[in-house]
């Protein structure tokens, strides 16, 4: 038995020692440098470059501009191809761009022999630009004077879309009905993982091979292929150990700009290292997203009916589309099912950073809204917001038509109580409701339901590959890939698991290399545990099949009769010992009669999805003249099914609850009104939490396996981010009796709100 | 790697006033936790450096024989936190340097290149403005010492001459003796962070504990430069150490200060915290000084 | 052609002597990663603010990308690679990170562990809060910090109750 245990990463010594390497690390010192040029327009057209005095720079090897790249418009978002054009990602970027559309948008590239020059030259390149009026909110960019950034879409709406149920209209006028209504608004955010996006690329052959920190390893594959107008074949993506992604790298970030540079030198080695400030601005960020919800609602606390409005804010390109908002709303019917709805989601472009994947996917965003709008409603009804919640969300033996995930048990209510609980819910409900002084303190809660993998909106499939060595232990190799959240020691305890070997047998290979790994999609939505698992179980019954009928060839014992226990064929008649898998696989390997190289490989295409779910509890103090809040107490509890490695899943839940504090608390990025430039693009001006800011961090799980899964897991990677910021707002609430529907609760806008509401 | 046309490394401070001489465009690098930042951003890039961060002897605090604390320019943050003399005598000095970013910065940063940037967040600013801190810099015509109050001239200017480097920052006896200070920094975070509004109280209180003989305060971020807040200063001196003195200097100090709107937070909040830092500030002095609010 | 000016720096990196003709220009990330390939200083801000590139000099904690690598004549300067026993022995932080499951990419891990070397080498007993700022110094999207914190917290108290 390895599934369920909290054994050691299988990647902790090398990362303890320093041994772990990253891309920078791999890159030869003398490679080129390439710098991009960004930018200092928000809008408009690039008329004219001058690169002559750059070109003057001693070491200055290249400098390419917009007018020099090909004319291949390509997507950029990490999700599956689809062969249907009709759903295919948008296919909206160029290299770089005569049309600039945000300010920080790439308009040339200086490669050079070192960083300095390459610095130099960038700063020396001119660029005449006939500049364009901007817009930078997604309301104003959808009135029809507004400036328009994609001549496709009219009002620069990338995507609409909405959910009728019932009939709202109707439904309202039922006598005797409680209306609440509320603005709800998220900022646009940054992932911050500490190692930004790097490459390198270099030419064999006619072929190039890029070196990336990304997520998606043979998504890259295509879209590098795509933007050069080459074969996808030709490109080599290898993806060593990266420092984070959070769904920045799920999507080709300077990849393909990269490659084709090392084409423009003659296939020779070019290193693009993002800085931090381009991380910022020209990576991708977390929509902001402002909801407007209102809610029809019975004396007794029932839902009548219940309308919402979204208006993300999509920046500058479409990335991933309008696949966030939409997922966002698609949260809303399921939470709180009521019978009457009206929802609508838009996705609109403006002048800002590119939004794209953010650890959450619109979930944070939308359960912002949703659960402080819940607690709006306890407050005008005057009821428990736990007993409210319990009332109206998700009841057990739901099933949603679309996804056919099922809500087995009651996992909310479970979470709930053990929540509740831990934090002492209802004696501090009580208590701190008498707070009166300047420093109160307060106690909220919020809920969440999260997907485990995109099926049925695109493809889910995960390939594997096993090969037995001469001793017996087994080489695993997965197209998911591991970032940071531990998916290589969960796969190798899957595989151990299946096989009947110990786990310290099973050796994962942790780089992706689109040439010598089996096709996978690499890391997102949650789903490498659930997806990678029936190809990993699949896999490990062929590869056991396999020794079985090799075993039963050397022993004349039926296959049938044959199990792997702990490393050994063992006879399951009588539980005899025949031999070790480690003979077994040296006499497979070196036979004079019948050698055999013992290997499995399958994809596996999954059809299947399931509801993940969890809460989060928050106790705050806050100091109104200050207008700080001092976090006293948190926990998140999640049902994500069977937990593969309980150490593994708790640390995955820190991360999390500390990313959902600091967009809570803390994180934003802030843009100049006059000019579209992001004015805190590092890690002094956004505040990131730091050991300081926040309490200890508390993770409980309820464990209810889930019967759709290889292993009885689901998803566990981005639910962790949600239910934080809507717990702390409720707390706040709590002590206060501010609502506050803009986040982040930071002291800028607690004094606002104090101040408007006579606080202060 | 950074853009430096030409790095001049200095080994004595008679060198350094040399090569500031000899190359008038050149920066002073100190610990460059500022400057090398300003240089990879670019502001700074392609400048001739004076790296004066060898200069060991401007490394330390000391007691002069009079009783100043002579605090070399070098010193850097954590030093002076760790600093017995600046324990004993103004600890509130070693509070503020430790509440600078983090501890790797407070390991490089030295007081002297804080101050020498004159820019108003700096930790240090406020508190050395609150004490009456004097400036020794040492130049081509010898060594100056320049009360702190002429110290600063404009945002991110200091009345440095051409040549001239500061070599410590002394505060006399008079100005510490029987003072107890307390500094609050409020930001964002609770590290790594600069201060949204600095604000720096040092009182001195009567020997029944129950009056304010001298009262001294200096806000950081309230204007372009650290600057003291004497309207408030004048309120409460002489007055009884209670509540009552203590919201009416909130008050007073309203009338000090001129923050500006910047995207960091709006004059609005600054005023807002100005006053009621400055009260927080004045009943934790009080408190410290033995006094009962 | 501008020349580039060229120092030699002497110092002791990990327990050894070493010397080495460096660009003036260069940071002390620069010469550990390039000269010496050292890669556990990693870099993820440039600018001092992220704590990935953190290392020992002379006993302190320094953020080496804003420090020049000529800085570095004289002194005393440790890396991760250097907390290995002589027979490659983990040193008792890092088997605190793996046993506190304080590792998630890596990638602030070693300037994390530096840290912890200079603030357990101290000797001294911290509470929780005063670690807290002791590490306030380094950026981690994966942790939280809880299991870093931990990490520390126990290896501190084993250290402390070995000395008793």
């Amino acid at each position: 038995m390895s599934v369920g245990e909290s054994i050691r990463r299988v990647d902790a010594l090398d990362k303890v020692t320093g041994r772990a390497k990253y891309t920078d690390d791999l890159a030869d010192k003398c490679v080129l440098v390439a710098k991009i040029l960004h930018s200092n327009i928000a809008h408009g057209i690039v008329k004219k470059i001058d690169t002559s005095a750059a070109e003057a720079i001693e070491g200055v090897v290249k400098i390419v501009t917009c007018f020099d790249v090909p004319p291949y418009r390509f997507p950029t978002a990490g999700h599956p191809w689809s062969t249907d054009p009709h759903h295919q990602d948008v296919q909206d970027r160029v290299l770089l761009t005569q049309h600039v559309r945000f300010y920080g948008d790439d308009v040339a590239a200086v490669i050079a022999e070192n960083e300095v020059a390459a610095s130099q030259a960038v700063r020396a390149i001119q660029v005449e630009y006939e500049e364009l009026p901007f817009v930078l909110d997604a309301q104003r960019a959808m009135e029809p004077d507004a400036p328009l950034l994609h001549e496709a879409y009219p009002n620069n709406i990338l995507g609409h879309t909405n959910i009728r149920k019932g009939d709202y209209e109707a439904a309202i006028k039922e006598p005797g009905l409680i209306k609440v209504e509320g603005w709800y608004e998220t900022p646009t955010v940054q992932h911050c993982h500490i190692e930004n996006n790097i490459s390198y690329a270099y030419q064999e052959g006619q072929r190039i091979t890029v070196v990336a920190s990304t997520q998606i390893p043979h998504i890259v594959r295509r879209i590098v292929g795509q933007a050069l107008g080459i074969p996808w074949g030709d490109v080599r993506i290898i993806k060593p150990y990266i420092g984070g992604g959070f769904g920045n790298k799920q999507d080709a970030l300077y990849e393909p700009l990269c490659a084709f540079l090392c084409t423009q030198v003659g296939g020779r080695c070019v290193k693009l290292d993002v800085s931090r400030e381009e991380t910022f601005v020209s990576n991708r960020v977390r929509h902001g997203i402002r909801s407007h919800i209102i809610s029809y609602l019975r004396p007794d606390g029932s839902f009548a009916a219940r309308k919402l409005e979204c208006f993300s804010n999509q920046g500058a390109y479409a990335s991933h589309g309008h696949g966030i908002a939409a997922k966002g709303m698609g949260a809303f019917p399921q939470l709180y099912p009521c019978d009457n709805l009206e929802c609508d989601a838009y996705s609109v472009f403006t002048n800002r950073p590119v939004a794209g994947a953010m650890r959450g996917y619109g979930i944070p965003q939308a359960m912002f809204a949703n659960e402080s709008h819940i607690d709006d409603i306890c407050r005008v009804l005057q009821m428990d917001p736990i007993e409210f919640r319990r009332k109206n969300m998700m009841p057990v033996g739901y099933v949603d038509g679309f996804s056919k995930n099922e809500n087995y048990v009651d996992s909310l209510g479970q979470c709930i109580e053990k929540g509740k609980e831990y934090i002492d819910y209802d004696r501090k409900r009580e208590e701190y409701a008498k707070d009166t002084g300047p420093v109160r303190r307060g106690i909220g809660m919020a809920i969440f339901w999260y997907n485990t993998a995109v099926w049925p909106i695109s493809l889910e499939t995960s390939s594997c590959r096993m090969v037995l060595n001469q001793d017996g232990s087994i080489q695993l190799q997965m197209g998911e890939t591991e970032i940071g959240q531990g998916s290589d020691t969960a796969f190798a305890q899957m595989a151990a698991e299946t096989l009947g070997i110990p786990v310290e047998q099973v050796h994962i290979i942790s780089s992706q290399d689109t040439d010598l790994t089996p096709f996978g999609l690499g890391s997102y939505a949650s789903r490498q545990t659930y997806v990678g698992g029936f190809a990993i179980r699949q896999t490990a019954l062929l590869m056991k099949q396999r020794i079985q009928q090799y075993a039963s060839e050397m022993t004349r014992v039926a296959p049938f009769d044959i199990d792997i226990v702990d490393g050994n064929i063992l006879r399951t008649t009588d539980g005899r010992v025949l031999m070790t898998l480690g003979d077994l696989a040296t006499e497979a390997i070196y036979s004079l009669t019948h050698s055999q190289h013992i290997t499995s490989e399958s994809t596996y295409q999954i059809k299947n999805n399931a509801y993940s779910f969890g809460c989060g509890f928050a106790e705050v103090e806050v100091d109104i003249p200050l207008c700080k809040v001092r976090i006293l107490n948190i926990i998140n509890v999640h049902d994500c099914g069977r937990l593969i490695n309980p150490a593994l899943a708790e640390a995955q839940v820190h991360g999390g609850m500390s990313m959902g504090i600091g967009f809570g608390m803390s994180e934003q990025l802030l843009f100049d009104e006059k000019t579209g430039k992001t004015l805190n693009d590092n890690l002094l001006d956004y505040k990131l939490s730091t050991t300081m800011d926040h309490p200890d961090l508390v993770a409980r799980f309820v464990e209810n396996f889930e019967p759709t899964s290889a292993y009885g897991t689901k998803s566990l990677g981005e639910p962790p981010a949600v239910p934080g910021a809507p717990a702390l707002r409720n707390a706040i609430l709590h002590a206060t009796g501010v609502a506050v529907n803009t986040l982040p609760l930071n002291p800028h806008t607690l004094f606002a709100q104090f101040k408007e509401e006579g606080l202060l | 790697m950074y853009d430096i046309k030409a790095l001049y490394e200095a080994t004595s401070v008679k060198h350094a006033v040399e090569l500031l001489q000899a190359h008038p465009e050149a920066k002073v690098l100190a610990g460059g936790s500022d400057v090398l930042v300003q240089m990879r951003e670019g502001k700074l890039a392609g400048k001739e450096l004076v790296s004066i961060y060898r200069l060991d002897a401007l490394r330390g605090v000391s007691l002069d024989a009079d009783g100043t604390i002579r605090i070399g320019s070098l010193t850097s943050f954590s030093h002076i936190t760790q600093s017995p003399i600046i324990r004993q005598h103004l600890n509130v000095l070693g509070e503020a340097v430790d509440m600078v970013g983090g501890p790797q910065v407070r390991n490089i940063g030295t007081i002297g290149g804080n101050t020498c940037n004159g820019v108003t967040s700096a930790d240090s600013g406020s508190t050395l403005v609150a004490y009456d801190a004097v400036m020794q810099v040492e130049g081509p015509e010898g060594v100056r010492l320049i009360p702190i109050a002429e110290w600063y001239v404009g945002a991110g200017r200091v009345s440095l001459r051409p040549g001239e480097l500061q070599t410590a920052i002394l505060v006399p006896l008079q100005k510490y003796q029987g003072y107890k200070g307390h500094y609050i920094k409020y930001a964002m975070r609770n590290a790594m962070d600069i201060a949204t509004t600095g604000c720096s109280v040092n009182v001195k209180l009567s020997a029944d504990k129950k009056t304010i003989e001298d009262v001294r305060m200096a806000y950081g971020v309230a204007g372009p430069v650290p600057m003291r807040a004497p309207a408030a200063e004048a309120f409460a001196k002489g007055k009884p150490a209670l509540e009552e003195t203590i919201q009416g200097f909130g008050e007073a100090a309203l009338g000090d200060v001129n923050p500006r709107n910047s995207w960091r937070a709006s004059r609005e909040f600054r005023l807002h915290l100005a006053q009621e830092l400055s009260k927080r500030a004045l009943r934790e002095t009080i408190r410290l000084s033995g006094g009962v609010v | 052609m501008h020349e580039v000016q060229y120092k030699l720096v002497k110092c002791t990196i990990n327990g050894r002597p070493v010397q080495t003709m460096v660009d003036v220009r260069a940071s002390l990330t620069d010469m550990l990663r390039n000269d010496y390939r050292l890669t556990s200083v990693k870099k993820g801000c440039e600018v001092g603010e992220c704590g990935a590139c953190n290392v020992l000099i002379d006993g302190e904690c320094f953020n080496s990308c804003i420090y020049l690598a000529v800085w570095a004549e004289g002194k005393n300067i440790r890396t991760l690679e250097g907390l290995l026993g002589p027979n490659g022995e983990l040193s008792d932080i890092q088997q605190a990170f793996i046993d506190e499951t304080a590792v998630q990419c890596g990638f602030c891990t070693p300037g994390f562990i530096m840290t912890a070397v200079e603030i357990l080498e101290t000797g001294k007993e911290y509470t929780r809060d005063e670690l807290r700022k002791l590490l306030s110094g380094h950026l981690c999207r994966c942790t939280g910090y809880e299991n870093i914190i931990n990490a520390v917290e126990n290896t501190m108290h084993k250290r402390l109750a070995a000395k008793k």
